[in-house]
């Protein structure tokens, strides 16, 4: 039977996987720009910006917190993660492959994946409040971790089988979706709270200051909510995206770029959406707990509905869709490593299903700073791996690759690496009470050194047995 | 016809910012600045889509 003109577009679809990203398929700006700028104006962004608020977090904490993490987030991507994306071409996973072997970089693919997931399922969550608004559904609040009514879960669904469905056809759909969304999304957000401020009290510019201490960043947390610092918005600021940059992640982005310092165009991301949109989300927020005295409902849609009418809603929703999208394909991707064989767009398939399903659940927005936290943490200490495999293990006298070069299916040096890396995380956090927000710079000292140590151990014992490498 | 269209875009995109401004000031209510918003996106949603599936030649 002839295969339908839907089949073999998704067919069509090829992206890469396992070799260098030819000439003539480079990307110019334009595409970085508004990719970065859609992915971080997004869905989390309704929920980030608002979380701080229920923090505690006070106005000259946020707005300089946020200026120096947003500016090393900028900076890990430009001289991390960019350059060896644009040497090698390659995506994380392939690489990985060659440094780690395939058995352990498919253990990390299937956590890589899970991780994903998550975080896409919650920016799902985000868009079924939108969804909702119609219908009248309850809304979730900020104690709620398991689904709490049916139009709940069948909004959650309608959304991520929308969001699957765009996911399916690639990097270029996703890519131009952001494009054309992306200058919209950040003028609704600045427009929305701009609206909103005489309702707060701001009725001229130089009122707002007074209003932000006063009313919007307090400095107070909420009932149940632990109090954050200028250091934890700052850490927070620079880790969200900790596996995209230091865990290099975006070596599946950034391979696509025509030059290194391409990189600097997720500076769009971060000042529009970690700095911008989170504090206009934030006076939305602080409106809502105003006019509701203190209410424990959490629920973005309503908020942006309450401020910008239909296309306030619209906002959240595809907020929602453009992060979820390169979210679900990159899942996608860390699934396909695995399995090669198996099409692109059958495995986005399964990967969006999965995510739906978790995205049900809203402990997945309520608990989302320690979950983006958690999530680079675990994925971080690969990316330190990669950047001392390409710089460091060769001015060693060492071998590059070498799960590759050695024909291993793990590489002992990594293996131990990740382990040690987050064995001293949990003992930290556990034992000395190190906050999760701040495990991140110790734990890639402890990845980068681990490995280093290791690699010299396990190269040399093979170099003296006689083992060709 | 591409360049009509992305002026049209940027009404769209203008349509949805700069009344939210006027609420500031108090020159419109923030009813008329939903309105004035959704008209602004629909506008640039259309548009844009239009003048980007444009051929490049024009």
């Amino acid at each position: 039977m002839e295969k339908s003109k839907f089949q073999k577009k998704l067919e069509a679809v090829v992206e890469y996987e396992r070799t260098p990203v030819p000439e003539k398929k480079l990307k110019g700006w334009s595409s970085f720009i508004g990719m970065y700028a859609g992915e971080h104006t997004a869905g989390t962004e309704f929920v980030i910006g608002p979380l701080f608020v229920a923090h505690g977090v006070s106005a000259f904490d946020l707005v300089f917190g946020l200026l120096i993490g947003n500016f090393l987030a900028v900076l890990s991507w430009v001289f991390l993660c960019s350059p060896i994306a644009t040497k090698s071409r390659l995506t994380l996973y392939y690489m990985l492959e060659k440094i780690a072997g395939a058995k352990l970089t498919l253990v990390y693919n299937l956590v890589n994946a899970l991780m994903f997931c998550f975080l896409a399922g919650s920016m799902i969550a985000v868009s079924a409040t939108a969804v909702g608004i119609p219908f009248d559904m309850i809304m979730p609040s900020l104690n709620d971790w398991l689904p709490n009514s049916l139009g709940w879960v069948i909004a959650v669904f309608a959304v991520g089988a929308v969001t699957t469905i765009i996911a399916m056809f690639g990097y270029d759909q996703v890519s131009k979706f952001a494009n054309l969304a992306a200058p919209w999304m950040i003028l609704v957000f600045i427009a929305a709270a701009v609206a909103v401020l005489p309702q707060l009290g701001v009725t001229s510019f130089s009122d707002f200051w007074q209003v932000a201490k006063d009313k919007i960043w307090t400095g107070t947390p909420l009932a149940g909510q632990s109090k954050f610092t200028f250091w934890h918005v700052m850490f927070f600021g620079w880790f969200v995206n900790m596996a995209m940059h230091i865990g290099m992640a975006d070596l599946s982005i950034l391979r696509y770029a025509k030059k290194w310092y391409y990189g600097i165009s997720s500076g769009a991301g971060m000042y529009m959406g970690h700095y911008i949109a989170w504090m206009a989300s934030g006076i939305l927020y602080a409106l809502f707990l105003n006019e509701s005295g203190g209410s424990m409902e959490f629920a973005p849609g309503p908020i942006a509905f309450r401020a910008a009418g239909i296309a306030g809603a619209l906002c959240v929703i595809i907020a929602g869709w453009t992060t979820a999208n390169p979210t679900i394909y990159r899942a996608g991707l860390a699934l396909q490593a695995i399995k090669p064989k198996w099409k692109t767009w059958k495995v986005t398939m399964v990967v969006g299903t999965v995510t739906t399903i978790a995205a049900a659940f809203p402990a997945l927005v309520m608990r989302l700073l320690e979950f983006v936290a958690l999530y680079g943490l675990i994925l971080m200490p690969m990316g330190a791996v990669i950047l001392m495999d390409f710089y460091i293990i060769p001015r060693m006298g060492l071998k590059s690759n070498y799960a590759e070069s050695s024909g291993k299916n793990i590489n002992i040096a990594v293996a131990v690496s990740w382990v040690v890396t987050l064995l001293v995380s949990f003992l930290l956090n556990r034992y000395y009470g190190v906050e999760i927000f701040f495990l991140g710079l110790p734990g890639w000292f402890i990845a980068a050194l681990s490995y280093l140590i290791v690699s010299r151990f396990i190269q040399k014992k093979s170099i003296e047995k006689g083992v060709a490498v | 016809m591409i360049t009509i269209l992305k002026i049209v875009s940027f009404i769209g995109l203008a349509l949805t910012l700069i009344p939210a401004f006027f609420v500031f000031t108090g020159t419109i209510s923030l009813d008329a600045n939903k309105t004035l918003m959704l008209i602004g996106t629909v506008t640039w949603f259309i548009s844009a889509v239009l003048w980007q599936k444009a051929p490049k030649t024009e």
